[in-house]
């Protein structure tokens, strides 16, 4: 592997900072990922009205890889249904981050983090 | 006189290339490499002499429990314990801690019952002792580090009345040496038996299991130059002699009748099922290669190499090391935080400069916890580890800072 493909600016820049990252106190939906095997850490937290995502947070602690992803995802999660939502898939996130893991496996479950999180807050299992 | 350049020349894998890079194996607190004569040793048992113990009376069968066995004196003389039969081989320290666990803890820790750990355990020797408490309604009581990663000399009044004190001797996060002697000492006149967990310190440093004074004394062959799948419990006879077997089976037994069954003599009670013949033969070369370096020239030499990685990675900016600032209060491992880079990010670009560290919680999570930090990262050393390869560690980190600019 070479890092240097895997650690592009944009991927620094929302680890350090990261966009939609708080909490929110009356959320609609939220959910804990943790990886046991690295320690990191995710909580998504959702606001739904009329159908559709009006606000998408989260917290935590972990690497550039899943800070990143939390950031793209609940970005991406706003103003979409609950239905388009659950269809989000693994490929979606990899669409997102815009960034190859195929040669990194354990990187690949840092990234897929929120996702796991979001799959638990609206109660869908991948 | 101890030549890493010679010793090196022991393990091919060190001349492995990573990710296009020379190999430079700073984990060796997860597991060590292993010297070609251990790997020799396994494999000319498979090779020439393989069959199983403790059964057959045929010539290899004999030659093989003849070698088999020989290996339980040679560990026996390692640690210094009294009688081979107060060694039981393992498949590792968790094994060996629940062998206790099971043994002793559930026959005699009652409800109400106190049992001491520390903050600063490896998950091997915490969980078996809070699922005791759970199941038996007894208590847990642990000791607390102070700033510098050390036992809190004032939190040792807690061993007071407790039935069981387990602690680590050499801490795989801090890398803080604990006094297990003191502890032992404290825990024997409260009345309490001991255990150690010598995981991160039977590599590094002479075990002497009569003078430490403890019951019980858990140890890895893997992390000692062994073949993974070895390693051991030590348990004082009388202590040993009174618990119950963990694994039923064969090889444990005495007579089986369809009514009941009576068990073997010390040891072998304690050892269901066929052993991990050839692994343990490499363990046994191990032991050969460790006493051949000699385990005080082992410690100086290791107490070397971690105060230049204390001195190296505590100039380095951003560093923040973690535990003991001593290198003679530590074992071989310094663990440590970069300044605003998560220890996964550190060492996936340590990886790309070939350079191998541990990230994470390292099976430490209530310690990180106590420590208000998700993950560390931690360079670990050992016989063949040279201080080229601290250098190497700290301009890789310099790179690491570059990235996250």
């Amino acid at each position: 592997m070479d890092s240097q493909d895997i650690y592009q600016e944009y991927i620094i820049e929302l680890y350090k900072n990261p966009l939609n990252f708080g909490t929110i106190a009356d959320a609609d939906y939220s959910a804990e990922a943790f990886n046991p095997t690295c320690g990191d850490r995710i909580v998504l937290y959702l606001k739904v009205s009329g159908g559709k995502v009006t606000e998408a947070r989260h917290s935590g602690e972990g690497c550039a890889i899943s800070q990143a992803s939390a950031s793209l995802l609940t970005e991406s999660m706003k103003g979409k249904t609950l239905e388009e939502l659950k269809a989000l898939t693994k490929d979606d996130v990899m669409r997102l981050i815009r960034i190859d893991l195929s040669k990194n496996p354990t990187r690949i479950r840092c990234a897929l983090l929120p996702l796991d999180a979001l799959m638990k807050a609206i109660g869908a299992s991948k | 006189m101890f030549n890493v350049d010679r010793i090196r020349e022991d393990f091919p894998i060190l001349k492995e290339k990573v990710n296009g890079k020379p190999l430079v194996y700073l984990d060796s607190a997860a597991t060590s490499q292993r010297p070609i004569q251990v790997i020799e040793a396994v494999s000319d048992f498979y090779l020439k002499r393989n069959a199983n113990v403790a059964r057959g009376l045929h010539k290899l069968g004999e030659e093989a429990t003849r070698r088999y066995e020989e290996v339980r004196f040679k560990l026996k003389d390692f640690v210094n314990a009294r009688s081979e039969k107060e060694i039981i081989f393992t498949k590792n320290t968790t094994e060996a801690i629940n062998t206790v666990m099971y043994g002793w803890g559930m026959k005699n820790i009652k409800e109400g019952d106190k049992i001491v750990t520390t903050i600063m355990e490896h998950h091997s020797n915490f969980v078996p002792w809070q699922q005791l408490a759970r199941i038996k309604k007894a208590k847990l009581e642990l000791i607390d580090v102070d700033d510098e990663g050390k036992l809190k000399e004032s939190e040792l009044d807690k061993i007071k009345g407790a039935k069981l004190v387990a602690v680590s001797a050499v801490s795989n996060v801090l890398g803080t040496r604990n006094d297990v002697k003191k502890i032992c000492r404290i825990a024997t006149d409260a009345g309490a038996l001991s255990l150690v967990d010598g995981a991160q310190s039977v590599p590094s440093q002479k075990t002497d299991v009569r003078d430490i004074g403890c019951d019980f004394f858990a140890l890895s062959g893997h992390k000692m130059l062994a073949p993974f799948g070895t390693g051991a419990l030590y348990a004082r006879e009388e202590v040993l002699d009174k618990m119950d077997p963990m694994l039923y089976g064969s090889e444990m037994i005495r007579k089986v009748t369809i009514e009941e069954s009576t068990w073997n003599d010390l040891p072998h009670r304690f050892e269901a099922g066929t052993p991990i013949v050839a692994e343990t033969i490499g363990l046994g070369a191990a032991i050969d290669y460790l006493k051949k370096l000699g385990m005080d020239d082992i410690r100086k030499h290791k107490e070397e190499i971690t105060a230049y990685a204390l001195k190296r990675l505590g100039e380095t900016k951003g560093v923040k090391i973690i535990g003991p600032k001593k290198a003679s209060e530590r074992g071989s491992l310094v663990g440590f935080e970069l300044e605003n880079v998560h220890p996964h990010d550190v060492a996936a670009i340590l990886d790309d400069s070939g350079i191998a560290i541990r990230s994470g919680h390292h099976c430490a999570m209530p310690l990180h916890d106590r420590l208000k930090i998700p993950a560390s990262s931690r360079a670990s050393f050992h016989v063949y580890t040279k201080k080229e390869e601290i250098d190497a560690l700290v301009a890789g980190l310099e790179k690491v800072k570059m990235v996250f600019g």
